[in-house]
């Protein structure tokens, strides 16, 4: 019982401040392109699905794909850096310096170079930027975490850096990992709408521009209703995650 | 007699830390178990790791007649890498010494079995209980056939009847192989039990404040602890803790 009204609870408050909502709307006559009623939205978000999906569709693969390809790096980077300390020094700079700039600031820079006739590249490296960090940071945290004891295990039987660090620091990372990989999921999408922004109205037709288009022509329902699907989109990818993490960790302690 | 390892006027400083340990001159002959007695503190886990050669020592000499790979250490936890099974653990100290993996595997189910632990190997750690993990620390321990054992503290962690009964089997073990076996541990019966020879360190940084024969064959008959040499040996050692902490206080 208390499980089903746990679980009720977030809806049931979802619906109670609908309801507010509509009726501050119909109470007040505030006009609808200053504050659309709930009931509004829905009609845009029903007339416009056809839009919207494919517009969500297209910001969720560029994250994806930015996700696999700052995974990718950070992992392959981590490994070098968990290799050498040297390393180590010299990129924790620079890596720190990357991820407090903002992605918004850098944003014109990457859209010169990866030239204003392939804005969807742009978007891609500004939302590979983002997921980086998280992953990059997460895995060389993880790949010092492993038992001292273990690791002095390792001396004793005379392990070489290789061994060691695909026999121990890599495998107890991989924790550290999958939460950098479930950080850097949710930045990713932050990154690909912020860049589709930077972007403007080129050729990438993602939510964010469509946010942008129904903004500029005081559509205010029909930007309320793709936020909405970018919040759903949201929730569903880090539950996803989430679930994913779960999984991996159970397989990784082996229970 | 041939000594395995011996510290002679060693003392080891933690930077900022100070003096952790010494001077302390102590041998470990061949063959022989000798328990490492001393309060909290006094660096007997750092004389240990001494021995295994883990550490280097600030000053004085270390002479040790193994080689590394003639070397095993059990830590106070079972310290097993979660994501593999019991039986990669004990096989990885082979593996990682360049033995081919069909044979290392094939020698850690054997050691697992002479652990008790037949049937085991495909288990994760996590799913051992805290006497069985224990166990498989030991059979990776003992599965390259090492000429000196190290225990650190091995049963610290265990109830009562399972540090008895892993006593019983370290003894055991030990008859196979007779490898020089150098535990610490802070429990005067448990050092009485298993040890031919009682180091007792003072409070730290320690020094040795005096040792303890146990004149009694190896492994321990049943009912050893009912035995007028088995109390003897706890009481001197008591007596010698006692005396150490006062020394110092």
């Amino acid at each position: 019982m208390k499980r089903v009204v746990d679980a009720l609870a977030p809806a049931a408050l979802i619906l109670l401040l609908l309801a507010g909502w509509e009726a501050a709307c119909r109470l007040t006559g505030v006009p609808a392109y200053f504050l659309p009623p709930p009931s509004k939205v829905m009609l845009a978000a029903a007339s416009g699905l056809t839009v919207l999906v494919p517009a969500a569709w297209n910001t969720l693969s560029v994250a994806l794909v930015a996700l696999v390809l700052a995974a990718g790096a950070a992992l392959a980077l981590a490994l070098l850096v968990g290799l050498s300390p040297l390393l180590e020094r010299a990129v924790r700079p620079l890596a720190s310096a990357l991820q407090v700039t903002p992605v918004v600031a850098v944003a014109p820079l990457i859209l010169i170079w990866a030239g204003i006739d392939h804005p969807e590249r742009a978007v891609i490296a500004l939302a590979v930027l983002v997921a980086f960090f998280p992953i990059f940071s997460g895995t060389v945290t993880g790949l010092r975490s492993a038992d001292p004891d273990l690791e002095r295990l390792f001396d004793l039987y005379g392990a070489s850096r290789l061994q060691r660090v695909l026999r121990l620091r890599l495998p107890a990372a991989v924790p550290f990992l999958m939460e950098g990989l479930k950080v850097g999921a949710g930045l990713a999408i932050i990154g690909a709408v912020v860049a589709e922004f930077a972007a403007g109205s080129g050729g990438v037709r993602g939510l964010a521009w469509q946010i942008l288009d129904a903004g500029n022509k005081l559509q205010t329902d029909r930007m309320i209703a793709a936020l909405v699907v970018l919040a759903v989109m949201g929730v569903a990818v880090h539950a996803g995650l989430e679930r994913l993490e779960g999984a991996g960790l159970r397989w990784w302690r082996g229970r | 007699m041939t000594p395995t390892v011996a510290l002679q006027d060693v003392e080891v400083d933690y930077r900022g830390r100070g003096r952790a340990l010494g001077p302390v001159t102590l041998t470990i002959e061949a063959g022989e178990i000798v328990a490492l007695v001393g309060p909290s503190g006094c660096g007997k886990s750092t004389a240990l790791r001494l021995l295994a050669g883990l550490e280097p020592a600030t000053r004085g000499q270390v002479h040790r007649a193994v080689g590394r790979g003639e070397t095993s250490v059990v830590f106070q936890a079972p310290t097993l890498a979660p994501w593999m099974s019991a039986a990669a653990n004990v096989a990885l100290p082979l593996e990682l010494s360049g033995t081919p993996r069909p044979e290392a595997q094939a020698r850690a189910t054997e050691a697992l079995a002479r652990v008790g632990l037949a049937g085991a190997g495909e288990s994760r750690p996590a799913q051992l209980s805290g006497g069985m993990a224990m166990r498989t620390s030991l059979a990776r321990a003992l599965v390259t056939q090492p000429r000196l054992l190290m225990l650190d503290e091995p049963f610290a962690a265990l109830d009562e009847i399972t540090r008895r009964t892993l006593a019983d089997d370290v003894l055991h073990l030990w008859s196979e192989t007779r490898p020089a076996i150098v535990f610490v541990t802070h429990n005067v019966e448990e050092a009485a039990y298993m040890a031919s020879r009682i180091v007792v360190l003072t409070r730290g940084p320690g020094r040795v404040a005096g040792e303890v024969r146990v004149d009694a064959p190896l492994p321990r008959p049943p009912g050893f602890r009912a035995k007028p040499v088995f109390a003897e040996a706890a009481e001197a050692v008591s007596a010698l803790l006692a005396a150490g902490s006062e020394a110092v206080a």
